[in-house]
């Protein structure tokens, strides 16, 4: 029985659909590419404002299906808050690459993933985490190739639709092993049952979640299910790659987080075995691919398999301290992901998105406001001091050495030195100078003085974050 | 307090040097020499003020700051702003202050493109510096440690000579992996200072109890030792010297050599010793042999450089070597010498890295082949050339002699076969140094070429130089009566901790 608690904290998501809804019917009616887009902008903006509205001092539980508490709504207002921001990209985008038809269903579909998206960071139960991540990836699908025209999006879109099938069939399968073992669907029911069996139901259980971690190591792009990333951040168009780095990535982390703490499941060895050996694969195999890329968006992909293997070693640390750091550190990287692909789009023309090495050379000279907030972001990237990154990276190690994973921090340390080379790389092509002097652009080719304005607010944003902390510290310290 | 607005003061002032830059060249130049001055001046105020408190006063008590400054910046962590300085960080001061402004001085003509960005990084590695010395919360340290490395990477990069892009990612490369090193052990001592106390805390202060088994302070130890002896460039980690040395700009050479080179003895002055004092007594063997090994083969490769600044750089790598020697002599006269030498060798290198770089504007070349009979074209040129080199190779009366000799014979106490050896490296130095003079200045004139001799800027910054120097020779006391009680400290207190406190007396007594 649904009662008034439950629909009150479930505010953001029904203002998502019911704001889609209401945002198709005008489409219905009269297709205007600006009404829709500011009907998204609208809905996105008093989705966020609910989650602060209903901000709960106490966990709220919907059955076993949801669980409102200040962690999930925490990533509902990240997931929020990027698609708001990739939602502003998108128009600048779709306006530079789509002067023609077909604008509205984008916005649509966007906010389609966006509803998956937040259902996920709320879920307790396969049934509502699958829902959601349906949701979330068959939107996805149409959104990698939405650009039909380009070059690689179709061969994007498909190989997206046939990897991420795949391993929704692993997650499903990996879940009924589960089911047939404990008879439950909840993460909670899980945790209840896991510790009466004997040693065969135990392997039957560990097999069971060793196939879901192979659906969810997808998802975050993990090695060794990692191939799929390049390509499809290549192929997709800037925001819709950001859309996956972020809002995608994200929630996923956050299931991965709350079922792991929810069904108690740090205790198994073996499990935490297997997360060590794919954080170190992914660590260093992410990097050392990045390492020879000229292209911007490949080498992002490459470097966000990376971070991701930089976030487990806080996951592997276990509830707590580890839970505080992924959560800080994800939101580090997703402010500064956000702005490195709104400045793809800002940079690009209307014939091809800017993403080789030579479309950067000697920007420093050309544009140099572009030129320093692409620089502080790579420099977040790579874990600097003064950004947000430097204070992602010194609360994993923390998390980690804490833990006394030396072997995770030692390969986090070595792995980021290999990876300040490639975003290095980036900056020095930014200064080139090839014996001409460039002029500073006086009159700037801007595509969208809002877009500029938001970018500098990403990177202002990095540099706080960078400088004092204490703040999300604080925040991310009193969501568990 | 007045540490941090000389650190917002020197990164003020880069901010402003670089949004004037639209405008004019001359602006930031401008900007940047009056900052840096008025960095002079606000250092050699507090060093006239309190130089006097810092005389020795029998009782050497360590952590007897002449300023300290303490606000809270992510508590969760334990993590404080905290800014202090004794004798030896004021010291150190004064050294960034005087070179930042001459280093200002020697890109007033060398540096033609981007001034403004170029300054806005000169003052941004002055700001990194001047909060490593002053940095007494460890986070607050390594993040200092790392500020100063990306604007020098880019001073490297943007503005150096041919190879320089090869030189920027080593020199980067290089100081990074060692730092994070260096920070992984930070982290380690945090939590093991935590859990034993249930403080956890990246202050020095709190830290330097911290009871640790022996392993594990090995450990940590050289996860320290790392990022300092990549630093001060040891001879199985200074290959990144040679490099980003030799395609630096001018300044940035003098920052290098000056400064960046310093932080590295700093830090194990400061940090090493007395956070890890039995481990740092388990190391001292190797360190030394290493400063020996430094000393000769930073000596013979120096010899055999033809490209001078190449040859410059290289001196430092044997000049580094009596350093390290001194360091873990632990005994009170070496340090004093490891202190006049980190003056000296920043103020002689210093000298000689300006009048090569002054030399390539005028010819176009390092290459010491090229070069040769050149006094009788720039007299003035040569003459600095010959006092620097003669301070370099250790000439009483300058400040080199009385640091080397110090070093040697607090190093002597403690072993006498390496010092013996080390010793050799004295004659290696009048080799190479003498052949500068030799090859450069002197000799048969092998090209004929047309340049002009030191202008009235440049005679200013040689001026002031040659000044310190001789200075440095004729009066060491002025700088060591400033450190003295910090020396007694550390030095006592690394006795005290393996010894006992007799025999740390009797060695005390044994150096006076």
């Amino acid at each position: 029985m649904i009662t008034g608690p439950d629909i009150r904290s479930l505010l953001p998501i029904e203002i998502l659909a019911g704001g889609m809804v209401i945002t198709m019917l005008g489409v219905a009616l009269k297709r205007n590419p600006t009404l829709t887009f500011i009907c998204t902008l609208i809905t996105l903006a008093a989705s966020f404002l609910s989650v602060l509205f209903i901000w709960p001092a106490k966990p709220h539980a919907i059955g076993d299906l949801f669980l409102v508490d200040r962690f999930g709504c925490y990533f509902q207002a990240l997931v929020l808050l990027s698609a708001f921001v990739v939602t502003l990209f998108s128009q600048i985008s779709l306006k530079n690459f789509f002067p023609g038809k077909r604008k509205e269903e984008y916005y649509l579909l966007l906010l389609l993933a966006t509803l998956g998206g937040a259902t996920m960071v709320i879920s307790t139960h396969f049934i509502s985490f699958f829902i959601g991540l349906e949701i979330l990836n068959i939107s996805l699908y149409t959104l990698i190739s939405y650009y039909r025209e380009r070059p690689k999006a179709i061969e994007a879109g498909l190989k997206y639709l046939i990897l991420a099938a795949m391993s929704s069939a692993f997650l499903l399968f990996g879940m009924a092993l589960v089911y047939a073992l404990t008879g439950t669907l909840s993460f909670q029911g899980l945790a209840a049952t896991t510790f009466r069996h004997d040693s065969v139901s135990l392997t039957i259980l560990i097999t069971g979640i060793g196939l879901m971690i192979t659906g969810m190591g997808f998802k975050l792009a993990l090695v060794p299910f990692h191939m799929w990333a390049p390509d499809i951040y290549e192929g997709a168009s800037s925001p819709i790659s950001a859309f996956i780095a972020t809002v995608s990535k994200g929630a996923m982390l956050a299931v991965l987080l709350r079922f792991f703490a929810t069904a108690d499941l740090f205790g198994f060895k073996k499990l935490m075995l297997v997360f060590t050996v794919i954080a170190i694969l992914s660590m260093l195999g992410g990097n050392l691919l990045a390492l020879r890329q000229n292209n911007i968006k490949r080498m992002l992909a490459y470097s966000s398999i990376a971070h991701f293997g930089y976030v487990l070693v806080a996951f592997i640390a276990g509830t707590g301290l580890g839970t505080q750091a992924a959560s800080f550190y994800l939101t580090a990287y997703i402010i500064t992901i956000l702005a490195a692909f709104s400045l793809i789009t800002l940079m690009s023309r209307s014939d091809n998105e800017a993403t080789d090495i030579e479309d950067y050379a000697g920007l420093f000279w050309k544009k140099p406001v572009l030129a320093t907030l692409l620089s502080i972001t790579l420099l977040s990237l790579a874990g600097i001091p003064l950004t947000a990154g430097f204070m992602g990276k010194f609360y994993l190690l923390t998390s980690g050495v804490g833990k006394g994973n030396w072997l995770l921090a030692f390969t986090l340390v070595i792995s980021s030195v290999i990876g300040l080379y490639y975003y290095l790389r980036f900056i020095f092509a930014m200064m080139r100078t090839d014996g001409q002097n460039f002029p500073i652009d006086s009159r700037p080719s801007y595509s969208s003085l809002t877009g500029l304005l938001v970018l500098s607010l990403l990177g202002a944003a990095v540099i706080w974050l960078g400088v004092y902390p204490a703040w999300l510290i604080r925040l991310v310290g009193s969501l568990t | 307090m007045i540490l941090a607005w000389i650190i917002l003061l020197l990164m003020g002032t880069g901010f402003l040097a670089w949004l004037t830059s639209r405008w004019s060249d001359i602006l930031p130049r401008i900007i940047s020499l009056a900052g840096t001055l008025l960095f002079l001046g606000v250092v050699l105020y507090l060093w006239f003020t309190h130089s006097a408190s810092a005389v020795p006063s029998g009782n050497a008590a360590a952590g007897a700051w002449i300023i300290h400054y303490t606000h809270s910046w992510i508590p969760a962590f334990g993590i404080h702003i905290i800014l202090a300085a004794d004798g030896l960080s004021l010291l150190m001061l004064l050294l960034t202050a005087f070179l930042g402004v001459l280093s200002v001085l020697v890109s007033w003509k060398e540096i033609k493109t981007r001034v403004g960005f170029f300054h806005f990084n000169l003052l941004f590695i002055l700001a990194g510096i001047t909060g490593v010395f002053v940095s007494l919360d460890l986070f607050l340290f390594y993040f200092s440690w790392e500020v100063m490395l990306i604007p020098m990477y880019f001073l490297i990069s943007i503005w150096g000579y041919e190879n320089r892009t090869y030189a920027a990612g080593k020199f980067f490369l290089f100081t990074q992996a060692s730092g994070l090193l260096m920070f992984l052990s930070i982290l380690g001592l945090y939590f093991v200072h935590g859990r034993s106390t249930g403080v956890y805390t990246f202050d020095y202060e709190a830290l330097k109890g911290t009871v640790l088994s022996q392993p594990t302070a090995f450990l940590l130890m050289l996860g320290f030792a790392a990022a300092f002896l990549v630093k001060l460039s040891t001879v199985p980690f200074h290959s990144w010297l040679p490099d980003a040395h030799t395609q630096a700009p001018t300044a940035g050479s003098v920052l290098l050599a000056g400064l960046l080179l310093k932080t590295g003895a700093y830090g194990i002055i400061r940090f090493v010793l007395p956070l890890f004092p039995q481990a740092s007594q388990q190391f001292a063997p190797a360190a030394m042999i290493l400063g020996v090994i430094s000393i000769l083969y930073g000596a013979k490769l120096a010899y055999a450089q033809t490209d001078l600044k190449r040859l410059v750089a290289y001196i430092s790598v044997s000049h580094m070597g009596f350093i390290l020697l001194g360091i873990y002599a632990f005994n009170q006269i070496a340090m004093q010498g490891v202190i006049m030498q980190m003056v000296a060798h920043a103020i002689s290198t210093g000298g000689l890295f300006i009048i090569v770089g002054a030399l390539h504007a005028r010819i176009q070349t390092r290459e010491i082949g090229q070069m040769g009979g050149l006094w009788t074209q720039v007299p003035k040129m040569g003459a600095m050339g010959l006092l620097f080199v003669l301070a370099s190779l250790g000439l009483p009366g300058l400040g080199n002699f009385i640091a080397e000799i110090l070093i040697l014979t607090g190093s002597f106490m403690a072993s006498k076969i390496l010092t013996i050896i080390a010793a050799v490296g004295f004659i290696a130095a009048t080799l190479y140094s003498l052949r500068i003079m030799q090859k450069v200045f002197y000799g048969t004139v092998l090209k004929k070429w047309e340049i002009t001799d030191f202008g009235f800027r440049e005679m200013i910054v040689m001026g002031s130089l040659a000044i310190v120097i001789i200075w440095l020779g004729l009066f060491p006391n002025s700088i060591l009566n400033a450190t003295q009680q910090m020396v007694q400290g550390i030095v006592q207190q690394v006795n005290i901790t393996v010894n006992g406190p007799q025999n740390a007396n009797t060695l005390q007594n044994a150096s006076r």
